[in-house]
């Protein structure tokens, strides 16, 4: 397991899961986790169903370790209500009271967390998130994305050193996305600390400094979003080559060290390439010397969790 | 007690479809003790039936119910009661502010129509309408604590509360003897005996017994409830 070295455990709003571990029943939702996560943007990737909904669950209280411990800053989270007054939490759920308007829903939110001039805190945060307009409105006639960025207000109006967000990004359309990646990142350099869940690598990379990578409920990767793609675009690809001679293709291919393995299938021919631009090169090379006609080369293994599968199958390491 | 809680969760409750609810029985009783005055005009054995059978032994605990269930239960189904947990706020007292908000619903709705419903009948004799609104006062509290709790020991509350108001404080507590004792509707029952005066109606449990086991279910299930709160797991859906 990669951990994070903790340079900035002595710092403010520093999350800590030691040896995390949750199961249901028979099943593990994540296994033996030990991160930490400081201030800045640190995203947490990991394929649907991976435990980053439990994960997360975890960090902001609503959910006790199995085993392990999880902290703020030392303090453990689990049956301590007073964590809130450093942790905003964005739920996946869509759910909030759409019998409130926006307003409503962020003024009660400053006025839970006992702030000192709560329409003033409420004001701000639904500025920030650029709902200011829409606030007066009922949150049950928002879209999808403008709930999403009215919970975002309600969770920052304490101005919290913690934001956790779990998909923040779901449902919103371009423009709401880049305003709150640009808010996200803006937080993160302000030295808040910030854990943001999604599936999509694209999203992590653009709003992420450090990447936590989650699969099957295990630590599989952490680091910096650029060595994680690196290690990911590095990895042994499979092709699928349909051609009109696959035999003597298949022959001609094995012979080549840009493929570690090749094999005769039903459906063609599968070659397990290790060095991924040689391979290109060569391909087009032998068809044209044999004469053979290629008709479908396809990678077979690139959707997100054949990538994930080879990051926790220790190939990145 | 949150006075920011509260307000959402009345806001909850009276601007959507869920105040047709805490109507509609209310709205029975007083229709049907109306049709039974003007059938039997002025009845104090009619109006101690209908307050025993109808106002007590059905309408109170439904509304119990409607009222404790649905001031928590719905929003830990659809997870909007993260925006209350996630706060700086103890999760006893979130619970303690739901129960006076469930109580509260179910003491204005049950007691004033009760009130109305026994007055029609009798007017002011013998103490009826009295004593039965304060029984469903005092039977009322009770409810709305029980059904809290139930509220957030199971996603089923609805189908177990109705079960267990419709069997045991209908059927079992209204009539096997021994399990009257134990039964919300008796000890409401109680209170209303002690304060009427009418032939009609006598209550089998004593107030001192009805009295310790109104505070003892209701403190007892409030606490639970905080206790409950406080370990409240939200899991993903992942």
């Amino acid at each position: 397991m990669t951990t994070t070295s903790s340079p900035v455990a002595t710092r403010q709003g520093v999350l800590e899961l030691a040896q995390v571990s949750r199961w249901y029943g028979n099943v593990v939702a994540v296994n033996d986790v030990t991160m930490t996560i400081g201030p800045g943007v640190t995203g947490l990737l990991g394929p649907n169903g991976a435990g980053k909904s439990t994960l997360l669950h975890m960090m902001a209280g609503f959910l006790a370790p199995s085993s392990g411990t999880a902290t703020l800053d030392g303090r453990q989270i689990w049956h301590n209500h007073e964590i809130y007054r450093q942790i905003g939490l964005v739920p996946e759920k869509e759910a909030v009271y759409g019998f409130l308007t926006g307003w409503q829903f962020v003024l009660s939110s400053a006025r839970l967390h006992g702030l000192p001039s709560p329409a003033d805190a409420a004001r701000r945060a639904l500025d920030l998130v650029e709902m200011t307009d829409a606030s007066g409105r009922r949150i049950e006639t928002y879209s999808k994305g403008m709930r999403q960025r009215v919970k975002v207000a309600a969770a920052l109006v304490h101005d919290p050193q913690v934001l956790l967000l779990d998909e923040p990004f779901n449902g919103m359309d371009p423009r709401q996305r880049l305003h709150l990646m640009d808010l996200v990142r803006r937080m993160g350099e302000d030295g808040r600390t910030i854990l943001f869940s999604s599936h999509i690598l694209e999203e992590v990379e653009r709003v992420a400094h450090h990447i936590e990578v989650l699969v099957a409920g295990r630590h599989a990767a952490s680091g910096d979003y650029r060595e994680i793609r690196r290690r990911m675009a590095d990895r042994p690809h499979l092709f699928r080559v349909r051609s009109s001679d696959d035999r003597r293709l298949a022959a001609a291919l094995i012979s080549d060290p840009a493929s570690s393995a090749v094999t005769l299938a039903e459906q063609g021919v599968e070659v397990q390439v290790t060095d991924h631009a040689r391979f290109t090169a060569l391909l087009p090379r032998i068809a044209r010397d044999l004469g053979v006609r290629l008709w479908q080369v396809s990678p077979t293994d690139e959707d997100l969790e054949s990538v994930f599968s080879y990051l926790i199958s220790g190939g990145a390491r | 007690m949150n006075t920011v809680v509260a307000d959402i969760t009345y806001r909850a409750m009276l601007g959507r479809k869920r105040i047709w609810l805490l109507i509609l029985l209310p709205v029975a009783l007083v229709a049907l003790a109306a049709l039974l005055r003007l059938i039997n005009g002025h009845d104090e054995q009619t109006a101690v039936t209908l307050m025993k059978s109808f106002a007590i032994g059905t309408m109170l605990p439904l509304l119990g119910l409607i009222a404790g269930t649905g001031v928590i239960a719905p929003e830990i189904e659809d997870g909007t009661i993260i925006h209350l947990l996630s706060k700086p706020i103890s999760r006893p007292v979130i619970a303690v502010t739901k129960f006076v908000v469930a109580a509260s619903l179910v003491a204005v709705f049950a007691a004033v129509s009760t009130f109305a419903a026994a007055y029609l009948l009798t007017g002011s004799e013998s103490g009826v309408a009295t004593g039965f609104t304060l029984g469903a006062l005092f039977g009322g509290i009770a409810y709305a604590a029980v059904f809290l709790l139930l509220g957030v020991l199971t996603r089923h509350a609805v189908a177990v509360g109705v079960i267990y108001a419709l069997l045991w404080e209908g059927v079992v507590g209204g009539y096997v003897p021994g399990a009257r004792k134990f039964s919300i509707q008796q000890w409401a029952q109680s209170l209303a005996d002690q304060i009427s005066s009418s032939p009609f109606f006598s209550s089998e449990v004593t107030l001192g017994f009805a009295v310790p086991a109104v505070v003892l279910v209701t403190v007892g299930a409030v606490v639970w409830t905080g206790q409950r709160l406080r370990s409240l797991s939200l899991t993903g859906d992942d």
